[in-house]
């Protein structure tokens, strides 16, 4: 792939002149609201998305603040148990599960396979209003009388809760057609798009990521859709399906639950491991070790994942015999990722590692999913899990794994690709103190809930015993920081919008093929689909950094 | 003893943790879990030595390979793609350790899960925000909202729910079973040290879920059966608004009705008896035995306005002498 990005730049079709890319190509609110283009649909999943990252997170800082004193501080009993109900499901149906595949993989997907678009780009569009649609809903609950059910929905307290349930369901059942769509749309791209030469084993690991997650995307999400349309047909007509009240059975909803929603962890990370597995080869200048087992292995995952739902429920009722199953299943899942863990330290062994702000958040991630992996395994050994479930210790190894690991990997995608999508650079300083100040936030908000939960703190508790609530400050003063962290971050990416140096094509060196285009690309991305010759991450001495610009191009 | 823990029942005071002699664990009151907290202790050395060695790795990297500026061009050094012998081990390694867990972990579960025969048997039942324990006493089934058992001897809990999910969680026992409307579920323990530790509901079960504490009292070798015995002589002698009163604080009524004349989840007991309140349904109805009888019996079929169906039925687990000393006891309440 390294020899043909030489002559790229030279090639890039001039239709409109030399300034023309796809941010400028069309003008006016149609040109956006009506706009086929992925790298547009992209930007507004982009937009969107970080809009509700930013509610998801001031929902957070509410729960925070309540649990600084065991007692009330600012909002009443239900009102917290609506907080936290909404923070998880903006921050899993709107923020974790779009993030990375719908706004990044948007605009990076069809630039890696050197195409013009997606395979379906009306589809494309169609999946991003379905997410405005499907928020519209998730907000109508919101300032009508939000859902206090917690994200997991769990019957029959949300077949009997007098708050307005149905909304916020219905608005993760088509959220969950928008994540299908985008999916589909991914799965067939990357069978049929692909350029010549580029043969699955020359896929970048961003592309097996993405395909491996599409599939669960589309295999497992359908499950929710059923579920959560059972739940509101329980709800408006009364049919017993999960309230023992009706002859329904509550642990079935669990079931019917954790089928979609571990595989949905997945959706969640694996994209994140894409992003890792890019940046890390390019910031070390030095191919990934390991690569086809990563792939492979990104597969693996997410087969597995979906023999592993069981787990969720080990104190539910389930039977012993079921039970020891999932746990036997679940230690399975825990090698691939360790290994995965293992590749990327060890690529960066005898590299030449560039300590820009992605690779920042590389190593953020490397730090935090280490920390969240291992607290995973604590969790399905199953003696040890029937105690630490439902505590704090839950909420910190899934916050530390999808806070910590999905969103670290989200900023250090949109840091390393934020130059190729806006064609503007941002100030590497400002980046690199965001980066730090979030890592410190993550780990002084969550390691103190591991404490709390193997002392015995129960998660979603309002009221808390006081001999708890030294660790709980410590987590609100770092929840605070993360806030902190993030708005700082947000300050820097606005201002390089705005005032931001022209980003040159290539300005990391990488040798896939979106930094063989202009920043930011041409509406048509590349003029003829670019060969490939060699594999994603060869070719790092076929470039050289030219001050000039401040970027890579071809060694002459 | 039984006024003293009547005493305690009535205050709204919190359980309290024990002092524990671990940084990670609440102090270990159980038999199991003595057979899963080494289990715990061996995963946290081993998390803290594999996460420190790839901390160490990855800042020995940084440090030592760190590129001068992009300027200087730098590339890799050449070093092998793969290596064999490397991967096994880190794939095999860590498959071992797994395995092991596994087996731990499996055998501390089945341990946890399999009440020996000679158990001793309680109920505990769950409502929306109160646990409440039966015991056996010789004239029919007393009824507290604490747990209390002997030192020393296996205890099953039969778990059940009146109305949403709940799970009884005693951390010190290190363990943890739902409560499942429509269904039994079980757990067993047998406490080790005499004393008082916290009771957690920690399945979300809506607005007062983090109130519904309770605490299990572990009696000294032979003291049970004399708490019991008492126990039991005591809530037979009651009667009229004394019996009421007794009811009102073990029954789980104090945890949404009040009776100083501030209204909670229901309505508060204070100048009740005789009072018109208006219905749901738009009526208004005088609270006379009656009605009193109903609402205890069938809560939904009289909602007063304001506030929530919320209550579960108390059919069947009211005796006729229980419901006329709740009613006495309201008559008291002006």
């Amino acid at each position: 792939m390294a020899s043909p990005s030489t002559t790229a730049d030279a090639a890039i079709p001039q239709t409109k002149g030399a300034d023309d890319n796809y941010l400028t190509h069309d003008k006016g609110f149609a040109s956006w609201a009506f706009t086929l283009d992925h790298k547009r649909i992209g930007v507004m999943y982009l937009a969107s998305v970080l809009t509700a990252f930013a509610l998801g997170g001031v929902f957070a800082l509410i729960i925070r603040t309540e649990l600084w004193t065991p007692g009330k501080t600012i909002i009443e009993h239900d009102t917290y148990n609506q907080m936290f109900t909404l923070h998880g499901a903006v921050m899993v149906f709107l923020v974790i599960i779009p993030g990375i595949p719908a706004a990044l993989g948007n605009i990076i997907l069809p630039l890696q396979l050197g195409a013009k678009d997606v395979a379906f780009p009306k589809l494309n569009l169609a999946s991003y209003y379905l997410w405005l649609l499907g928020c519209g809903c998730m907000l109508t609950s919101l300032v009508t009388n939000a859902a206090d059910t917690g994200w997991t929905f769990y019957a029959p307290y949300s077949t009997t809760t007098q708050t307005n349930v149905i909304p916020a369901a219905f608005g993760a059942f088509i959220l969950g057609f928008s994540s299908i769509f985008t999916g589909l749309n991914f799965i067939v791209t990357i069978h049929k798009l692909r350029p010549p030469g580029m043969t699955f084993f020359r896929m970048p690991l961003f592309v097996w990521a993405l395909y491996s997650t599409a599939l669960i995307q589309v295999l497992a999400t359908p499950v929710i859709g059923i579920t959560l349309l059972m739940l509101i047909v329980e709800r408006v007509f009364g049919l017993g399906i999960f309230d023992p009240a009706l002859g329904g059975d509550p642990v079935l909803f669990q079931h019917f639950f954790w089928f979609y929603s571990h595989p949905a962890v997945y959706i969640m990370i694996v994209p994140a491991f894409g992003v890792i597995s890019e940046i890390i080869p390019v910031f070390s200048r030095k191919r990934l070790f390991g690569y086809q087992f990563i792939a492979i292995s990104s597969l693996a995952i997410a087969f597995l994942g979906f023999l592993v739902w069981g787990h969720h429920m080990f104190t539910s009722g389930q039977s012993v015999l079921a039970g020891t199953i999932f746990s036997a299943i679940t230690f399975l899942i825990a090698i691939p990722t360790a290994i995965k863990i293992f590749n990327w330290v060890t690529t960066m062994y005898k590299g030449r590692i560039h300590l820009d702000t992605p690779m920042l958040y590389a190593l953020a991630f490397l730090w935090v999913f280490t920390i969240g992996g291992l607290t995973g395994v604590f969790l399905a050994v199953m003696g040890v899990d029937i105690h630490l479930h439902d505590t704090y210790f839950v909420v910190a190894h899934f916050h530390y794994v999808m806070m910590g690991g999905a969103i670290t990997g989200f900023l250090g995608g949109l840091h390393y690709w934020f130059p190729k999508a806006f064609g503007k650079m941002y100030n590497e300083r400002t980046g690199r103190i965001g980066a730090l100040i979030v890592f410190v936030g993550l780990n002084l908000t969550f390691f103190p809930q591991f404490i709390l939960g193997s002392r015995g703190m129960p998660r979603r508790y309002y009221n808390y015993l006081p001999e708890f609530q030294g660790l709980h400050q410590l987590s609100t003063i770092g929840a605070f920081t993360l806030g902190l962290g993030f708005l700082l971050t947000a300050v820097s990416l606005g201002r390089a919008l705005k005032n931001g140096r022209k980003a040159p094509n290539n300005p990391w060196g990488g040798v896939t093929l979106e930094w063989t285009t202009v920043s930011p690309p041409p509406y048509y991305n590349f003029q003829t689909p670019p060969p490939v010759t060699a594999g994603p991450y060869d070719g790092y001495e076929n470039l050289v950094y030219d001050e000039k610009i401040g970027g890579y191009i071809a060694k002459a | 003893m039984t006024l003293s823990l009547l005493a305690l029942l009535a205050d709204p005071k919190l359980p309290k943790l024990a002092p524990s002699d671990s940084f990670w664990l609440p102090v270990d009151a159980s038999v199991t879990s003595r057979n899963i907290d080494w289990v715990g202790d061996f995963m946290i050395w081993c998390s803290v030595l594999t996460a420190l060695r790839i901390f160490v790795a990855i800042f020995h990297f940084i440090t030592k390979y760190r590129a001068k500026s992009r300027a200087a061009n730098e590339i890799a050094e050449k070093s092998a793609e793969h290596n064999t012998a490397l991967e096994i081990t880190w794939s095999v390694l860590p498959l071992f350790v797994v395995i092991a867990l596994f087996v731990w972990g499996f055998k501390g579960f089945m341990d946890l899960r399999t009440p020996p025969k000679d158990s001793m048997e309680l109920h505990a039942n769950a409502q929306k925000w109160k646990w409440t324990f039966d015991y056996k006493c010789p004239s029919g089934t007393l009824t507290d909202d604490t747990l209390h058992v002997p030192i020393d001897r296996p205890v099953r809990m039969l778990i059940s729910s009146v109305d949403v999910l709940h799970a009884l969680y005693i951390p010190s026992f290190r363990t943890k079973m739902d409560a499942v409307p429509g269904r039994y579920t079980d757990m067993w323990f047998q406490a080790t040290r005499a004393g008082d530790y916290p009771i957690f509901c920690a399945e979300y079960c809506g607005t007062s879920h983090s109130d519904m504490l309770s605490h299990v009292i572990v009696h000294p070798a032979g003291d049970y059966e004399k708490w019991l015995n008492k126990a039991c002589v005591d809530a037979d002698s009651k009667v009229g608004p004394e019996r009421g009163k007794d009811l009102f604080d073990r029954q789980g009524c104090s945890t949404c009705h009040t009776v100083d004349g501030t209204p909670k989840i229901g309505p508060t007991w204070k100048g009740l008896f005789g009072k018109m309140e208006m219905m749901t349904d738009g009526k208004p109805y005088k609270v006379d035995e009656n009605y009193l009888r109903e609402s205890m019996m069938d809560p939904t079929a009289k909602v007063v306005q304001g506030f929530a169906p919320a209550m579960p039925p108390y059919k069947g687990k009211l005796s006729d002498k229980d419901i006329d000393g709740l009613i006495e006891y309201i008559k008291t309440l002006k």
